[in-house]
């Protein structure tokens, strides 16, 4: 008899969401709908909440930026939604409530990027990382190896113990790239440092990433960078007084004596321009991969930590790559083995560097095959 | 002076009566957030749009065709592990690891439609769901044999196989289920068309639910009728007596895990074939654990186990629907927080009433 009061009560419950549910709203609508028409609705989803103070609070930047650029676009995000059966979800309601342009910020989107695509033709997709394209739909990311290779330079002056650490994300190539990229530059000042890498196979869980830090400085780390999405390995960093680089955004307000600098993500001009690409007709799908010139990777503003000589070392080489003098990976590049992978004065291609599974001599640390 | 006392029987009025006090003021905590956090306007919000939001999370969980069945999508691998996790509930069998059974299910199934992609569907699924159900099984059944011999406590070791679990399909889809066209990605290949659970129409509803309902009927009909479902109800009340009556209860409790645990990997065979269609991690926002939720809020009772479900995955589905008007996600996470808190508080009401006396006597 309980039971049955107690299912019976549910089943009420269930019918009254219904049924509320179904019809107040609706009549909202219609009163919004004449005045949202002229604005063009662009909406954006992240995979971590706008306040990581990393890699979503980025994109979030660029979303705003957006908005302040275009008075005639409306946007509007959806944030902290896991990249699995929920994003195509939270995509085909994004399109259900009228947003013509879509920008996905994270790897594990695509399939459902692509999915959602093929039933919304006249929609525009944008995603961010991936490798898969089709007529609506464009990827879209940044060299961010270069930025990478610049602070690798000021990691290699600073590091006493010749020994620095990474906090990496996954195994995935574009987390390969940057370890390499950033090792590279090391070495170029310093042959005798190791970057020691630690997988923390997590891009958003500020403890792990913290942890994992922490676990570094212990081996003897003195200068700590990241792949991640927050800034707690930067302050695992400045909690043990040691140095650090940051990621995503300028991350010296979250640990202002340890960050000597960031690799940063500038996504706003770019939305701009895509923006106005799709509005003006003018839109084709790409895959754009854009290079520091771009302006979409830059470097934070230098802390007081840095010496004169070191920025000067670093705004030469930075100089060289905005003029395209200078390619990150040139030959001769050796691995792990010490084998050359990269014969002297040859430069890796974009599908190589788009699928690197190697790490370079240096890099202390292996990637699970 | 105020004291608690154990009511022998719950108050029929208040059993309708404090579940919906409960909801009640879980919407109220949630509209004061709502409103002190003002949706990013300077000017703040006023109730009636805190009441929109409301109005907003039904209407995306239930208001439209595709809602409802996005929402019903969420609520199968909560109604399948919840129906798992209630098995060995009821046995006192504290199983916390329908999150490793999910995946275990998952990854056997994904075994079979990875290695024989040209089977045709009529054999690949069924062979799907018995290597998924029977994976999950044995998962559930590798702490259950310590729990019967030892005496082993299972919740630890459950919990802890969830882990193994999860790292072991990372392991797959970094190592050797790496997609070779992937570009080093961490996926697996995509199965073929016949390794895909049919769905409903052109929703994602898939046949997972015909499985949750089918399950949902047979549990209930087994645990009234059944010799079986006696038993089991006995061992759970009371292990001693059901060892004077002659239970065998070691055979039980090994029986019941594997049950439990071949339910949570079907739940995982179904999520895997219809909704991810290849393998990859990140494949449950850990169902296994709200399906704990779900078995408690439930009762127990199969098919309340399917409605909570079905309610839980609405409140997640409106959730997210509701952020696109400015709503952070942290507050909607908020929202569900409180009305888990809140509905799961007042159980508590049902078995204790407060009584106020003039005697200061404390019985507890």
């Amino acid at each position: 008899m309980k039971r049955i009061i107690s299912f019976v009560f549910m089943l009420v419950f269930v019918v009254a969401l219904v049924g509320c549910g179904g019809e107040k709203p609706k009549a909202q609508e219609d009163k919004k709908e004449p005045a949202a028409k002229e604005k063009l609705k662009v909406a954006f989803i992240y995979v971590g909440p706008v306040g990581d103070g990393g890699w979503s609070y980025a994109h979030d930047q660029g979303r705003k930026y957006l908005e302040q650029q275009m008075p005639d676009v409306e946007t509007s995000y959806i944030e902290s939604v896991p990249e699995g059966a929920d994003s195509e979800r939270v995509l085909t309601e994004l399109v259900e409530k009228g947003n013509k342009i879509i920008f996905a910020t994270s790897f594990g989107y695509m399939d459902s990027v692509i999915k959602v695509a093929q039933k919304y033709p006249d929609v525009k997709f944008l995603h961010c990382s991936g490798y898969k394209t089709a007529e609506n739909v464009g990827t879209y990311f940044g060299r961010m190896y270069q930025a990478r290779y610049l602070t690798g330079i000021i990691a290699g002056k600073t590091t006493k113990s010749n020994t620095i650490g990474y906090v990496a994300a996954f195994p995935i190539p574009e987390v390969i790239r940057g370890i390499n990229a950033f090792t590279l530059g090391v070495r170029s000042v310093n042959p005798n440092a190791k970057v020691k890498v630690v997988w923390t196979n997590t891009w958003y869980d500020p403890a792990a990433e913290k942890e994992a830090a922490k676990s570094l400085l212990e081996a003897g780390a003195d200068v700590i960078t990241q792949h991640q999405d927050t800034p707690g390995p930067q302050q695992a960093a400045e909690e043990k007084g040691k140095f650090s680089i940051g990621y995503n955004s300028d991350m010296s307000k979250m640990a202002p004596k340890a960050v000597m600098t960031s690799a940063v993500w500038n996504w706003g001009p770019y939305y701009v321009e895509t923006v106005k690409a799709i509005k003006e007709g003018t839109w084709k799908s790409s895959q754009y991969w854009g290079p520091m010139s771009d302006k979409i990777v830059d470097l934070a503003p230098y802390g007081p930590m840095v010496p004169e000589d070191v920025k000067k070392l670093v705004e030469a080489k930075k100089q060289e790559i905005l003029e395209g003098k200078f390619d990150v990976f040139t030959g001769p590049i050796k691995d792990q083995t010490g084998k050359e992978r990269v014969a002297a004065g040859q430069k890796m291609t974009d599908a190589e560097m788009l699928s690197f599974d190697w790490f370079v001599e240096g890099v202390d640390g292996t990637i699970p095959k | 002076m105020i004291r608690l006392e154990r009511r022998s029987a719950p108050s029929p009025a208040g059993m309708v009566l404090i579940p919906l006090t409960a909801i009640f003021l879980a919407l109220l905590t949630g509209a004061v957030f709502l409103y002190i956090n003002g949706l990013g306007s300077p000017k703040g919000i006023s109730w009636g749009q805190v009441l929109a939001v409301y109005t907003g999370m039904l209407d995306g969980a239930f208001g439209s065709g595709y809602g409802l069945s996005e929402t019903i999508v969420k609520a199968i691998p909560l109604m399948l592990c919840g129906l798992g996790v209630s098995i060995a509930f009821r046995m006192q069998l504290w199983n916390i690891g329908a999150e490793g059974q999910f995946y275990m299910g998952a990854f056997a199934a994904a075994w079979v439609a990875l290695s024989f992609p040209d089977l045709p569907a009529c054999v690949m699924l069924p062979a799907m769901v018995l290597t998924g159900m029977l994976c999950g099984g044995l998962w559930g059944l590798i702490p259950a044999v310590p729990r019967a011999y030892l005496g082993v406590n299972e919740t630890i070791t459950t919990l802890m196989l969830n882990y193994v679990a999860i790292l072991w399909v990372n392991y797959l889809v970094f190592g050797p289920w790496k997609d070779p066209q992937g570009m080093n990605f961490p996926l697996s290949k995509p199965f073929t068309p016949a390794a895909v659970l049919p769905t409903l129409g052109n929703s994602r509803v898939h046949l997972g639910l015909a499985f949750a309902l089918v399950l949902a009927v047979a549990l209930w009909i087994a645990l009234r009728q059944s010799r079986w479902g006696y038993e089991v109800t006995v061992i759970g009340e009371s292990p001693r007596a059901a060892r004077y009556a002659g239970m065998n209860i070691t055979k039980n409790i090994l029986l019941v895990m594997f049950f439990s645990g071949a339910i949570a990997g079907l739940a995982g065979m179904a999520e895997v074939s219809a909704i991810a269609q290849r393998m990859q991690q990140g494949l449950s926002p850990g169902y296994g654990y709200t399906a704990i939720i779900v078995a408690w809020l439930a009762k127990l009772n199969p098919f309340a186990i399917l409605l909570v479900s079905f309610l839980l995955g609405a409140l997640q589905v409106g959730g997210y629907s509701v952020q696109s008007s400015g709503v952070p996600a942290a507050i909607v996470f908020m929202i569900q927080g409180a009305l888990l808190f809140f509905v799961l508080g007042g159980e508590f009401f049902n078995r204790y009433k407060i009584v106020c006396t003039g005697k200061t006597k404390m019985e507890v």
